[in-house]
């Protein structure tokens, strides 16, 4: 009998090496890709330079008013004069410390779900989710001891941040109930979902909004208001719940039939069927979809002008029509694009994290 | 609401069907099928595929719903009532031809998820059984990974220790071996010989016909719906009575 030794592994072929060599590789190929490679520069150098000497080296960093920006570039100085406006809207100063708290408790309350070893999170995570709304809602709106502050006061980044997690937090589960029915093997449920999603999606935010504002109190008895804010904030639960029930949808449709039969045969019902086995593979699979839902849901935002709310895009406006600031539109738009960018590209990052964090390497 | 309607288990056996006939739209799939199964019997069911053997199987736990005729599961009658159903899928478990492990959990939770969620079991408890059972599969050491993470005949015997781990009282088998490479075949069948020298109450859609000879009490051969013949193997390799059995043998014996 012959023994068969195996030939040993080979390191993989080496291609050229070093900074010279990748740049004949990738930039200077052939005489097509030269000449790209010579416009891009030309275009680097036809951008950044006045951009960066705009922002930063020409930029009036101090002062007070609109006479301290002498120099060429950028007034920063009225975005540090107006932040507070930018920030808050026009919560009363000196009552702005319940914001800042509303803001520190959720990153205090949030920050142990990321411990991985924290023990009890699902409790936990409940727990917070029951409680927070009610403090948040406490802190910001007043009563029990603390002075009101009425919603029509409210804007800024902290509106901003408000109507998108208020927005988000209920449009998910909602969205999520409407998916589950829309796939409901009982008729009634499945019209009633398919009806309501298809009507939330086939009507724009703005017309929600304007609705919501304008039309609603017509058909409300005589002296009964409510909140203008609580009902931009039911509009845009019910119009993002439509979007975020057919994300799920699709996750729903990509798990085999196989997974249902399975969960199925060992005797779970329907709602633990769903929530232990079929839920959360689809939720997984759509969360690209669902952060890019939640994305646009937060740059919509802006569109509570309509009802003469004043988010931090629209705070920036205003600011920018004074008459002792005219012409300090540019910088603060840059500065709300700025603010608008950090949050959406943190979402977008987190849900990356989340994807590596949840992947259990099932790939088939 | 009120448990399961369940009569003693008739001496007939604890798997009855009674002229059981169902159709997909136009298409007949069941032709009046008369099942006994008695407890701690094997069956194994063959036939050409189409022949309707997997949807039996999957009638009797209600994965395919039968128009007409009684199906009666260990006492339980198979109504469209969710309690009956449920009572009866605690009893019975089955192992698929693709696995269907919940790739998002572990080995190990997915052996426990049914005890704890339906049998309401400890946590401690029914990892305890889980481990049981996943050292009779052979595999403990594995019950920290996650199904992807495994071969086939691996996720196979892992599946078959999930359903044992509710401690069922009959299992289907729905072709486990198919779709396994062919080097893998034997560790699953072997799983299933243990299996059934523990008299386990087995059904087994398979075309495995080694393991039908060795392991099966009757086998019982379909085609277009119908039960063409059944019998102990010995008699049904050896001697079969129909021309359509006797072709199907000497097809898939070459």
């Amino acid at each position: 009998m012959t023994t068969h030794t195996f030939k040993p592994d080979m390191p993989p072929p080496r291609k050229s090496v070093g900074a010279v060599a990748w740049m004949r590789a990738n930039l200077f190929s052939n005489w097509l890709n030269t000449l790209l490679t010579l416009f891009a520069i030309y275009l680097v150098w036809l951008i950044v330079p006045p951009l960066l000497s705009w922002t930063i080296f020409d930029a009036n960093w101090v002062g007070t008013t609109r006479a301290d920006c002498t120099k060429e570039g950028a007034c920063w100085v009225f975005i540090q004069q107006r932040f507070g406006q930018f920030m808050y809207g026009f919560y009363p100063s000196e009552l702005r410390w319940r914001v800042d708290v509303t803001v520190w408790l959720a990153i205090i309350g949030v920050a142990p779900l990321f411990i991985n070893k924290f023990p009890r999170k699902a409790f936990y995570g409940i727990g917070f989710l029951i409680i927070y709304p009610l403090v948040a809602f406490w802190l910001l709106h007043g009563g029990l001891g603390l002075e009101n502050v009425a919603t029509s006061k409210w804007g800024g980044l902290m509106l901003t941040l408000v109507i998108a997690t208020v927005g988000i937090a209920g449009a998910l589960p909602l969205g999520i109930v409407l998916a589950l029915g829309r796939r409901s093997n009982m008729p009634a449920i499945r019209v009633v979902c398919v009806t309501f999603i298809e009507f939330w999606r086939g009507v724009p935010l703005i017309t929600v909004l304007f609705m919501s504002s304008v039309m609603l109190p017509l058909f409300l008895p005589e002296g009964m208001s409510f909140d203008k804010l609580l009902r931009a904030l039911i509009g845009v639960i019910l119009f993002q719940s439509a979007y975020v029930a057919e994300v799920v949808r699709g996750g729903l449709q990509a798990i085999p039939k196989g997974q249902y039969e399975a969960a199925a045969a060992m005797g779970l019902g329907y709602w633990r069927s769903m929530g232990l086995v079929i839920l959360p593979q689809a939720l997984k699979m759509v969360i690209p979809g669902i952060v890019n839902t939640f994305i646009a849901l937060f740059k919509d935002t802006s569109l509570v002008i309509i009802i003469g709310l004043f988010d931090l895009l629209n705070s920036v406006k205003q600011a920018a029509a004074d008459p002792a600031w005219l012409g300090m539109a540019t910088e603060g738009y840059v500065f709300a694009a700025l603010v608008f960018w950090i949050f959406c590209f943190g979402m977008s990052r987190y849900s990356m994290h989340l994807e590596r964090k949840l992947d259990t390497g099932h790939k088939r | 609401m009120s448990e399961a309607i369940k009569q003693p288990v008739s001496p007939e056996g604890i798997i009855q069907m009674q002229g059981v006939n169902k159709w997909y739209g136009q298409f007949h799939v069941l032709k009046d099928i008369n099942l006994n199964v008695k407890q701690g019997e094997r069956i194994v069911l063959c036939g050409p595929s189409g022949s309707g053997k997997s949807t039996t199987i999957r009638c009797l736990n209600r994965l395919e719903e039968h128009q007409q005729g009684r199906i009666i599961v260990d006492g339980v009658e198979l109504t469209n009532d969710l309690k009956q159903i449920e009572a009866i899928r605690r009893e019975v478990g089955m192992v698929f031809q693709h696995f269907n492990l919940f790739p998002h959990l572990t080995i190990l939770q997915n052996c426990t998820l049914a005890p704890m969620w339906v049998r309401k079991m400890p946590k401690r408890k029914a990892e305890e059984i889980a481990m049981h059972y996943l050292e009779r599969v052979r595999i403990p050491e594995q019950a920290h990974k996650y199904p992807g993470q495994l071969s086939g005949g691996q996720q196979q015997r892992v599946a078959i220790a999930r359903a044992l781990c509710m401690k069922p009282k009959i299992m289907l088998f729905d072709e486990p071996t198919s779709a396994l490479d062919p080097e893998m075949v034997k560790e699953v069948l072997d799983t299933m010989i243990g299996l059934a020298e523990d008299g386990m109450t087995m059904l087994c859609v398979t075309h495995e016909m080694g393991f039908a000879r060795t392991v099966a009490n009757r086998v019982i051969f379909m085609d277009k719906g119908e039960i063409v013949e059944q019998a102990p193997p010995n008699d049904f390799f050896d001697n079969p009575q129909s021309d359509r059995t006797k072709l199907f043998l000497s097809q898939i014996l070459h």
